[in-house]
């Protein structure tokens, strides 16, 4: 990378949009994959395109997220200078903690203000892909541009969620309009969606944000972004890849399904690591009569029921006679003898006794929280 | 106050392998692939941390770049210590001195000053070459109990095999009396397990008198042990009850594979009590397709099965593409078994890659033995690897 960049990550926004998964959690910590959590991506990203430091945002319930995180070792982020600095909340006696974008960006400037590098490059953890940051940075510098605001060309999924779409010049690049939660987005419809990562200059964004304490704006959207889309040079850099963006449960169970293709996960894990928490677990183990197909299985399994388009993470136990299909099921899940599940999502510990069963669908797969037993 | 270790364990490491054949072509035995996550040296070093021992000096000496930079810093075993944790000792030139470790017990003696260094009161030596969980904690107990100078690990072996090993003849309250190193007699069926607690200050003196010996092989178990038990210092077995495997041949890496198998395995690698910490590979969760039949397997992540696979141990990253066939087979990171290929009863070394419809191995029935191939190489399209046969090279085919 022609210059240096640093990485903020926002840990809490859109924890909304799957309250069942994110209510003990951040949407950070949100597990996905069998074996990583929604941040591992956008971390991994980052890493790999070779930012050494990366300012995590946090705001409720993050434990989950620093028991993630640790030393950052496991993302090489372990360093003398910089690595990963988590950014609790920042209150004063007069103000509460951030409830907007833009004042938690006023509360990390003490942070922007003491790093050194050129470019700042913010990210949310909603959104699975493999994007190359180090080539949005080279975007972002080619066009001269103020902010740059990365897209993904796709048909919205549902009607009801926070979206931003972009009017990008198809050429240039440049955004010419830009609209928050538009009311008029119909599902299925194809729109540049905004996926949450967006670059800017450390200066540009330091400035910026002291402009809007000044001026007490309190939204980043709409008071600097939608107001200035005129003025203020605002490119969209197209992301043509694989993006899964978490809206919603039915996303996210739609999503963990789509690992399951192939041309998925060779562009998800294909070229480059995906790093995540590390865990020493042992390797899974088939036993007898177990029958395991078209599934995802992560280490410390133990199988010998049946398992099909399934995703299961770390330390699952399938017991003898169980028919376990079109479902999540997330670490240390048991699942005993005889049971039949489809369409579920189970979160971590879950119990399952003998010969339950249990059938969610795809638009609402069944839902089971953690540490319950049934 | 000095700062100080009570105990620091030496495991040795250097050993080449020779019967374990192509898998140690270009890597000491302690590195070799085990278990489908594994490699051999993981296991005495998860027991060190497991009991409480933080240091720990690994001796290398044949090909030991890929096991050096395995270990690395010791951080996967959190033996990454401010004062402590794992640490190479590699052979090196000195003014007075040569290079080469020439013994298991020239071996520590050169690096006594590492030793020295943390002023402890126990050495614990050990080997690279077994699979086993122990708690050393607990032999160094009974070894402060009995007031022993040196105490030796000790497993019951059945007396037609005791001739493979070191024996031990003891005294109803466990003391030593006689130590035979390989007996074509043996009196008793008690193996030395190779792992030795030794009072520290007695150790010093023995090797140091050792090394001024020329006669001496500079050997524990024929130098060392004997010279101790002559002159009359107090040596104590100390029994072990469990799994331990000596994997250096390539039968018994097999066998020791297999027994992580089925639901009660002979030897379990998923026991939360004593973890067995490693070097974990980068990779997604194992796929197994549409297609995939598998039976009594182990199977590591990143592997990706459409084929048949029947009791066998698959590393990282192993692909079965559909209609292949693995069976009774041990194969570690990054191997592929293409489409229609079988691979039987056969130990495979990372990333080969067996072309379709090539056939590896015969069944273990038909009392051939066990092929290996050795790492890196190619098996072509619809060649024969016979049972028994040993490769390191690409085969073409007869």
């Amino acid at each position: 990378m022609a210059h240096s960049t640093v990485g903020v990550i926002f840990s809490n926004v859109h924890d909304e949009n799957i309250p069942e998964l994110s209510r003990h959690r951040t949407m950070a910590s949100v597990p996905f994959g069998g074996r990583y959590r929604l941040i591992d991506f956008a971390l991994s990203n980052m890493v790999n395109s070779g930012i050494t430091t990366v300012g995590i945002v946090t705001k409720n319930n993050y434990q989950s997220l620093i028991d993630h995180l640790g030393s950052g070792k496991e993302w090489d982020l372990a360093r003398k200078d910089g690595g990963i600095i988590l950014l609790p909340p920042y209150s004063d006696e007069t103000d509460k903690p951030y409830t907007t974008r833009l004042e938690a960006l006023m509360s990390i400037t003490g942070f922007l203000n003491h790093r050194k590098e050129d470019y700042v490059v913010i990210s949310d953890c909603d959104g699975i892909a493999h994007i190359d940051i180090a080539d949005i940075v080279r975007f972002h510098e080619e066009k001269g541009a103020d902010i740059t605001m990365v897209y993904h060309e796709e048909k919205i999924p549902c009607e009801s969620s926070y979206f931003i779409t972009l009017e990008p010049d198809r050429r240039s690049g440049r955004v010419k309009g830009l609209k928050i939660n538009p009311g008029d987005l119909r599902k299925g419809k194809k729109y540049d969606l905004y996926v949450n990562i967006m670059v800017m200059s450390r200066e540009f964004l330091v400035d910026t944000i002291r402009d809007a304490v000044t001026r007490g704006f309190s939204s980043f959207g709409r008071d600097i972004l939608t107001k200035n889309v005129d003025t203020l040079k605002i490119y969209g850099y197209n992301f043509k890849g694989y993006y899964a963006g978490v809206n919603s449960m039915e996303d996210y169970y739609r999503h963990s399904m789509e690992l399951l293709d192939r041309k998925v996960r060779d562009e998800l894990f294909g070229e480059r690591d995906i790093y995540t928490k590390v865990r020493d677990s042992a390797p899974s183990k088939y036993l007898e009569g177990a029958v395991v197909r078209n599934t995802l299985v992560s280490d410390g399994c133990e199988i010998e029921g049946t398992v099909e388009n399934c995703i299961l993470f770390r330390g699952v136990k399938v017991g003898k006679g169980s028919v376990i299909r079109n479902s999540v099921i997330m670490q240390d899940t048991v699942i005993g003898e005889n049971v039949s599940l489809d369409c579920v999502i189970t979160d971590k510990n879950v119990v399952i006794r003998d010969r339950r069963t249990l059938a969610g669908c795809a638009e609402l797969p069944y839902f089971i929280s953690k540490g319950r037993m049934l | 106050m000095l700062r100080k270790k009570e105990c620091v364990a030496m495991l040795l490491a250097g050993g080449q392998g020779s019967r374990l054949y192509a898998l140690t072509n270009n890597i000491a035995k302690p590195a070799v692939a085990f278990g489908a996550k594994y490699r051999i040296i993981d296991f005495p070093l998860s027991n060190c941390i497991n009991s409480g021992i933080d240091t720990v000096g690994v001796l290398t000496q044949y090909e030991p770049l890929e096991l050096n930079e395995y270990i690395g810093n010791g951080q996967p075993w959190d033996l990454d210590r401010a004062f402590g944790g794992v640490h190479i000792l590699s052979p090196y030139q000195a003014k007075k001195k040569q290079s080469w470790f020439e013994g298991t017990a020239n071996a520590i003696y050169q690096n006594m000053h590492f030793m020295k260094k943390y002023n402890p009161d126990y050495i614990l030596i050990l080997s690279g070459d077994h699979i086993y969980k122990m708690n050393y904690a607990k032999m160094l107990r009974a070894h402060k109990e009995t007031g022993a100078d040196c105490t030796i690990a000790a497993i019951e072996v059945p007396l037609s095999e005791a001739s493979r090993f070191g024996i031990l003849n003891t005294n109803p309250d466990g003391s030593i009396y006689q130590f035979e190193e390989k007996p074509k007699a043996p009196k008793s069926n008690l193996a030395s397990m190779g792992i030795y607690i030794f009072t520290a200050k007695k150790l010093f003196k023995y090797l140091e008198e050792d090394d001024a010996n020329p006669a001496s092989s500079k050997d524990f178990g024929k130098d060392v042990l004997p010279a101790m038990l002559n002159a009359g210092e107090k040596m104590f077995s100390y029994r072990f009850h469990g799994y331990w495997k000596d994997v250096g041949t390539i039968s018994s890496l097999w066998e020791s594979n297999m027994d992580l198998l089925g639901r009660d395995p002979g030897f379990d690698v998923g026991d939360h009590d004593w973890k067995i910490h490693s070097r974990n590979p980068l990779a997604p969760p194992e796929y197994l397709g549409p297609t995939a039949v598998i039976d009594n397997s182990m199977i590591a992540l990143g592997c990706e099965v459409e084929g048949t696979v029947e009791h066998s141990v698959l590393a990282s990253n192993v692909v079965v593409e559909e209609g292949a066939v693995v069976r009774d087979a041990v194969l570690m990171a990054g191997t592929v078994v293409k489409r229609g290929a079988i691979v039987e009863y056969c130990v495979i070394d990372e990333n080969v890659i067996i072309e379709e419809g090539a056939h590896v191995g015969e069944p273990k029935e038909a009392g051939a033995g066990i092929a290996v191939l050795g790492r890196n190489i190619t098996i072509a399209a619809g060649a024969k690897v016979k049972g028994g046969v040993i490769l390191d090279k690409d085969y073409k085919g007869e």
